[in-house]
């Protein structure tokens, strides 16, 4: 316990907080039954896929990192889940607009 | 500063010297809102009331009212911490903190004179603009958890405007930086050294229309009039921080007031020069430094460059505090908007005129290739280029399938545009 | 005593920020109030730009603070505040739900956490300051010109195979540019104001 404080981080230490996240996304995407939750749930799971990237991009940790490569691969995930955050929520809104809820557990006929 | 009061205290640990470094640097922040916040207040109703034909306040502390805000300060801390019956407690109290920790941080990143800054980040402006939206948060979760529809309806308007505005503003501050070739704001500052020729504003045109543009659309991200329709009195009786009172409607004003001074200090280093003022004060101390007057102050110097530093951080915080009153000016002469106008003014007058004035300075830099009054910008692009390196053998392929006789090195540094390829 | 003169400073803001990202992601997971889900997703994700920028990943990190803190949260916000209206906030889950979910989940994790704490190169940093020589190739400046397709850590990298897979990203930067425009167009037309279908007779 004592050496996670005195030892250099080293890329095990982000994988761990990267597997977290995305496990308590994915917990969320499927226990929330708000829309939005779930759409929480897809930015935490993103936001994980991140921190691996740019933890095995990073040369403080690994003599041959993955580089700018790394770097780049997670800038395009962030603009990418901005994007796919926007058109989700476009359709939970409409969702709500039509049935006047955004319980997810009451979208189950196929009626517009 | 960390080295130097490792070496003035004799342990072998280095942390101590850190975290001193640290308190000290926030120590000296945190009289930015704080006191900013107080003169700026005070000055804001002496303005107002000139503007208006009468005085203002005049009988704290002797004839011009210095320490009116003072006493007002202590009446807001200590009245009735009211919380409304509907409102979500805990969310209720974080949010002035949160608005104020967005504003503090930006200061983390701002400069106040060559090599004095908290952080000097090689991202600095992006940082800037990044934590300045972040303030938007403390205004959406106070009107929320108020419990009242007034808020809400006030902090949503709010949040639709700054966001909407930062479109804008990160296009007029590219502007600058696309000129200076770095986002380092220590180093924008230092290449407008010299006189008032070499300021940024006055480069090309386009770089004049990009600074009011910037101006109005950063009035506009601080929900200063006429842009501030979110918490106008005579609508939504005060928009999102209607229930608020005391200290924490005091941490809202103060967070309000940093973000002035910080959108004016960021529009003093990247278009006025910054703490380079329009007489080149740094070099004629230098020059009394060389040729040291006669005497030594135990290592002439540092004592010198040390006192060049101070007066162009005062210099800087003058022009910043220039900008704070134009738009304490602007609230009190200009009509409030209606949202729907504020909307209308960014997208579309803000948005195409300044991608209209960022297309010109690009191409009265590079493609026209038309002079500019600063003379180290004019004519050198600033960054480093890839070079032609005609020393190192290869035979390789390079990544995108040309075959290269000479193998492709970084360069950094500057490249003559005139010169060679 | 001792233990404060060994303590490694980054390891220990690493520590910092590790767990306040994860504690406010598992927040975001058991609360109930969807509102008060939204504000610790913002801290966690907050606290996240602050990993990667002790990753040495600035721009990444100011990326993270605007785009998707700064911005798609915001917009997150936006859409609990027009659809959380009393009796909305507060939506339970069912148990059994519970029970699936944390089965799946763990299960998830703990072959996630097996593999990260397996692979020995990956658990040992040996990287020495003789290592992180002055060369910037990390900066803001690398991260511009890679966008626009000009690898600049060719120089630097040393083994010849790795150099010539190093290339730029300018057709994804496109692609992306254009993706960005398509959303920003279908979006709008997704929200738009409609008309609604009259059943009661009054709009």
């Amino acid at each position: 316990m004592i050496d996670l404080l005195t030892s250099p981080i080293s890329v095990s230490h982000y994988m761990v907080v990267g597997a977290l996240l995305f496990v308590t996304g994915v917990i969320c995407m499927a226990t929330k039954r708000n829309a939005l939750g779930v759409l929480m749930g897809v930015e935490l799971v993103l936001n994980g896929a991140n921190i691996n990237f740019v933890a095995f991009g990073s040369r403080y940790f690994r003599t041959e990192s993955l580089g700018l490569d790394g770097q780049l691969i997670a800038l395009f995930v962030i603009v990418l889940a901005a994007a796919e955050a926007a058109v989700a929520l476009a359709i939970a809104l409409n969702f709500y607009n039509s049935h006047a809820t955004i319980d997810i557990d009451r979208a189950d006929d196929l009626r517009g | 500063m960390s080295e130097w009061i490792n070496n003035l205290i004799p342990i072998a640990w280095e942390w101590p010297g850190f975290l001193l470094t640290a308190i000290i640097k926030a120590a000296l922040l945190i009289h930015i809102p704080a006191v900013g916040a107080l003169i700026f207040i005070w000055m804001e109703r002496k303005i107002s009331g000139r503007i208006q034909d009468r005085l203002g306040p005049t009988r704290v502390g002797g004839r011009f009212g210095w320490l009116q805000t003072l006493a007002d300060g202590l009446k807001l801390v200590t009245k009735e911490d009211i919380t409304p019956g509907k409102a979500d407690v805990m969310l209720f109290r974080m949010a002035p903190y949160l608005s104020f920790a967005a504003s503090f941080a930006c200061l983390m990143a701002l400069p106040v004179a060559a090599g004095w800054v908290a952080v000097r980040l090689n991202v600095a402006a992006f940082f800037l603009l990044a934590v300045l939206g972040l303030e938007v948060f403390g205004v959406i979760l106070a009107g929320w958890a108020s419990g009242s529809k007034w808020s809400l309806f006030g902090a949503m308007r709010e949040a639709a405007q700054v966001v909407s505005y930062e479109v804008p503003i990160g296009l007029c501050v590219i502007v600058p930086v696309m000129i200076c070739g770095t986002m380092d704001l220590v180093t924008i500052g230092d290449m407008q050294a010299g006189w008032f020729n070499n300021w940024l504003v006055l480069h090309d045109p386009f770089t004049f229309g990009i600074f009011w543009v910037y101006f109005t659309c950063a009035t506009a991200s601080v929900n200063r009039a006429p842009f501030d329709l979110a918490e106008a009195e005579s609508e939504l009786v005060a928009g999102f921080h209607t229930e608020y009172s005391g200290l924490r409607w005091s941490i809202f004003f103060m967070a309000e007031y940093g973000s002035m001074f910080i959108v004016s200090a960021l529009a003093a280093i990247l278009f006025f020069g910054g703490w380079h003022g329009p007489v080149p004060v740094t070099a004629i101390i230098h020059n009394m430094a060389i040729h040291s007057m006669g005497f030594e102050i135990g290592g002439t110097a540092p004592f010198w460059h040390f006192l060049a530093n101070l007066l162009g951080c005062a210099n800087l915080i003058f022009k910043a505090t220039i900008g704070v009153t134009v738009m304490i000016w602007v609230r009190w002469t200009l009509p409030r908007l209606r949202i729907d106008q504020v909307i209308t003014t960014c997208w579309k007058y803000c948005v195409p005129l300044s991608a209209f004035m960022f297309v010109g300075v690009l191409c009265w830099q590079t493609w026209w290739g038309l002079p500019s009054p600063n003379r180290e910008i004019r004519g050198k692009i600033r960054e480093g280029w890839v070079q032609q390196d005609e020393s190192v053998p290869s035979g390789e392929v390079r990544a995108d399938g040309s075959a290269a006789e000479t193998q492709i090195t970084y360069q950094a540094g500057t490249r003559n545009y005139e010169g060679s390829n | 005593m001792l233990l404060i003169a060994a303590i490694n400073w980054h390891s220990f803001f690493f520590l910092l920020f590790a767990l306040v990202t994860c504690g406010f992601a598992l927040g975001v997971l058991f609360s109930s109030n969807i509102v008060r889900m939204a504000f610790y997703l913002t801290i966690a994700l907050g606290t996240t730009s602050g990993l990667f920028i002790l990753a040495g990943a600035h721009f990444v990190g100011a990326m993270q603070l605007m785009i998707y803190v700064g911005g798609t949260l915001v917009l997150l916000i936006f859409g609990v505040m027009l659809t959380a209206h009393e009796g909305a906030v507060l939506m339970k889950t069912r148990a059994g739900d519970w029970v699936v979910a944390v089965i799946a989940g763990g299960s998830l994790l703990a072959l996630l956490i097996s593999a990260a704490v397996s692979i020995p190169t990956w658990r040992s940093n040996e990287v020495t300051p003789a290592d992180l020589t002055a060369d910037d190739s990390h900066s803001t400046s690398s991260v511009g010109l890679a966008l626009i397709g000009v690898r600049t850590d060719i120089a630097t990298e040393k083994d010849a195979t790795l150099r010539r897979g190093l290339s730029g990203y300018l057709l994804a930067f496109e692609i992306v540019s254009v993706h960005l425009l398509v959303v920003l167009v279908g979006a709008a037309y997704l929200a738009r104001a409609k008309q609604r279908l009259a059943t009661t007779g009054d709009v």
